[in-house]
């Protein structure tokens, strides 16, 4: 405890006058409830995970078995997941759903940002308040004109439907995040391209993309996770079981009304997770400043 | 070479009329948003429109409908499910946004604070955030199974109650349960945020505020929730966005049950139009859930406006 609270003092320069309290003050007042944050906020992905491995008699056997772990774990009813349902082709279907929407809707949110922050045509600032007002539309109001319209487009239960309508959410959202990028690149680069005779597409992708790469990323990041997790569009605009997308797959094909298989059910929901979990931690600094940024700006 | 920047003649250009067109802010800031300006004007302006005018006639799946004037907004006035989705809705908004900003802005502060693995706890938070809401939904409906709910077993062995809780079965529990479940997936959205706002507070604030006496509760009452003021109104307002459209969580715990209990205007616009068929009563209420929405954007804008007013005036 000594040791640890002369440390503490010679490193206060973090938290201001925060080295004035105790160290069993702090257990109390930050540890504790940290921890309880911690265990609510994970608890649920420790039993999906939990359940994913449990073999079928573990499941609700709560009397011989602790429901906290394990004994034999199975690989059961993932092994069932991946090969007797279509969870593969919803990984799939998912995949190249989210990728496709998120590069449509970069390529149109680099050139709209570019145009509303730095060539200021006339109206840019109007356009850019339009596309933040686009962003506070939710889909749950949109999804039903949609719906019509998709199927009037003959549309209906194909990918393109949700490529071509995922970015309705993302643009707004990437070409925000974006000028708060461009924004930041200064003038003067640009000022010597012209002089060099550059044109403004030269400009754009010599100069400025190169330069905003991290916001490239973070609204990439973004733009994939949220497509990864569009769920009111998927379910409404797909049918046939091969075109559908994890969310909607696991929810509507494995759970049937006669008998809940749960290994399978939570297996579903910890792979379908796993991919953008794995994103993240890669990205977690990228991911947290298009969060913040897109609030802050 | 400013005024090649500034003024739109740009000059004695060698080149031709084409490429002097392309020069010109106006022509070319229209190419570069034509991409984005159609996809939002076909996908997202003109669906918006044709909501209002889908909630004027009776289309159902299959039939395109006549225009009815208002009769779907006077068959909505008297129909109690609609109301009670409406009073869900508020309930499960206020209930869920107070919840999430208290213990959110708690974590936040908690998080603020010096410690070990700070990067690590900060990443592991935001998980519930991450993943698919449908996913997590379904591990929570697991965890509120009227029979094998963990947490009613736990509670049993801790001899707190005596049968398991039916969690997602009497209406106001099911209630509780899914505010709950979505407390739980919004908490590491407003904390993280926050937190972004409370690291630029200045320490200095607080080492003057504690030379002048401030315990930590006046510290957290006048030097940080003044501070903060301007981000917690931005992140609260989409905080209640969400949560006021929120459909997800219901449709996988409860699809609006029991008895109506929970259906949000979402989940009943949904459940109207599209297993239901009735796609012109559906859209009038998604429709009706429009002026809530203004009102939490107009509220943000105050929020906004206060933060120019706070730095002087600044733009």
């Amino acid at each position: 405890m000594a040791v640890t609270e002369t440390f503490d003092k010679k490193k206060h320069d973090e938290g201001g006058a925060t080295y004035l309290e105790r160290t069993p003050r702090r257990l109390v007042t930050l540890y504790l409830p940290l921890a309880i944050f911690v265990i609510v906020l994970l608890f649920p992905f420790y039993w999906m995970t939990i359940t994913a491995l449990k073999p079928d008699n573990q499941l609700t056997d709560y009397d011989h078995y602790s429901p906290f772990w394990v004994v034999k774990p199975t690989l059961d009813h993932i092994r069932y997941l991946l090969f007797e349902t279509s969870y593969l082709p919803w990984l799939w279907n998912t995949i190249v759903i989210s990728v496709a929407a998120t590069f449509l809707s970069i390529f149109a949110a680099v050139l709209a940002a570019y145009a509303i922050e730095r060539l200021r045509f006339t109206g840019s600032r109007q356009v850019g308040l339009g596309i933040f007002l686009a962003y506070l539309v939710p889909p749950s109001i949109l999804f039903i004109p949609l719906a019509f319209m998709v199927f009037k487009l003959g549309l209906y239960d194909s990918k393109w439907a949700l490529i071509l309508t995922y970015p309705t959410f993302l643009i707004p959202f990437c070409t925000w995040l974006l000028m708060g990028y461009f924004r930041s690149i200064p003038y003067e680069l640009e000022e010597c391209a012209l002089i060099d005779g550059a044109t403004r597409l030269q400009i754009l992708v010599k100069i400025i993309l190169p330069l905003s790469v991290p916001g490239l990323i973070s609204a990439s990041i973004f733009a994939f996770t949220l497509s990864w997790n569009e769920f009111i569009y998927a379910l409404t605009f797909i049918q046939s079981s091969e075109n559908k997308t994890v969310p909607v797959g696991v929810l509507t094909e494995l759970v049937r009304s006669d008998v809940y298989e749960w290994g399978a059910l939570m297996a579903g929901a910890l792979f379908g997770s796993l991919p953008v979990v794995i994103l993240y931690s890669f990205f977690v600094d990228y991911y947290v400043s298009s969060m913040t940024g897109a609030v802050k700006e | 070479m400013a005024s090649t920047l500034t003024t739109d003649a740009a000059g004695p250009m060698r080149t031709g009329g084409l490429s002097r067109l392309l020069e010109n802010r106006n022509v070319l800031g229209g190419l570069f948003l034509l991409p984005a300006a159609v996809i939002l004007l076909l996908f997202l302006t003109y669906p918006l429109g044709l909501g209002v005018w889908l909630g004027f006639t009776d289309t159902q799946i299959g039939r395109s409908g006549i225009f009815i004037g208002l009769e779907n907004y006077e068959y909505l006035w008297s129909d109690s499910v609609f109301w009670l989705s409406v009073f869900n809705t508020v309930l499960y908004t206020v209930a869920a946004s107070a919840l999430k900003f208290a213990l959110g802005l708690w974590l936040a502060l908690i998080l603020n604070e010096r410690l070990p693995f700070k990067a690590f706890f900060r990443a592991i938070v935001l998980l519930p955030w991450v993943v698919p809401t449908v996913l997590s939904a379904i591990a929570f409906w697991w965890i509120y199974d009227a029979q094998f709910s963990i947490l009613s077993w736990s509670l049993i062995k801790l001899g707190i109650i005596d049968t398991p809780i039916n969690f997602l079965g009497d209406p106001n529990l099911a209630r509780a349960s899914v505010i709950a479940a979505n407390v739980w997936r919004g908490i590491p959205f407003v904390a993280i945020t926050l937190l972004a706002g409370l690291q630029t507070i200045p320490p200095s604030l607080y080492e003057a505020a504690m030379l002048d006496g401030a315990n930590s509760w006046q510290r957290l009452r006048h030097v940080t929730l003044p501070m903060l003021t301007p981000i917690i109104a931005v992140v609260m307002t989409f905080s209640v966005l969400f949560t006021f459209t929120d459909f997800q969580l219901i449709y996988v715990l409860t699809r609006g049950g029991p008895v109506n209990a929970t259906h949000l205007m979402a989940t009943l616009s949904f459940q109207r139009a599209i297993p239901g068929g009735h796609l012109g009563e559906g859209a009038a209420i998604a429709i009706a859930m429009i002026p809530f929405l203004l009102a939490a954007i107009l509220f943000s804008y105050f929020g906004l406006q206060r933060r120019k007013w706070q730095q002087g005036g600044r733009d």
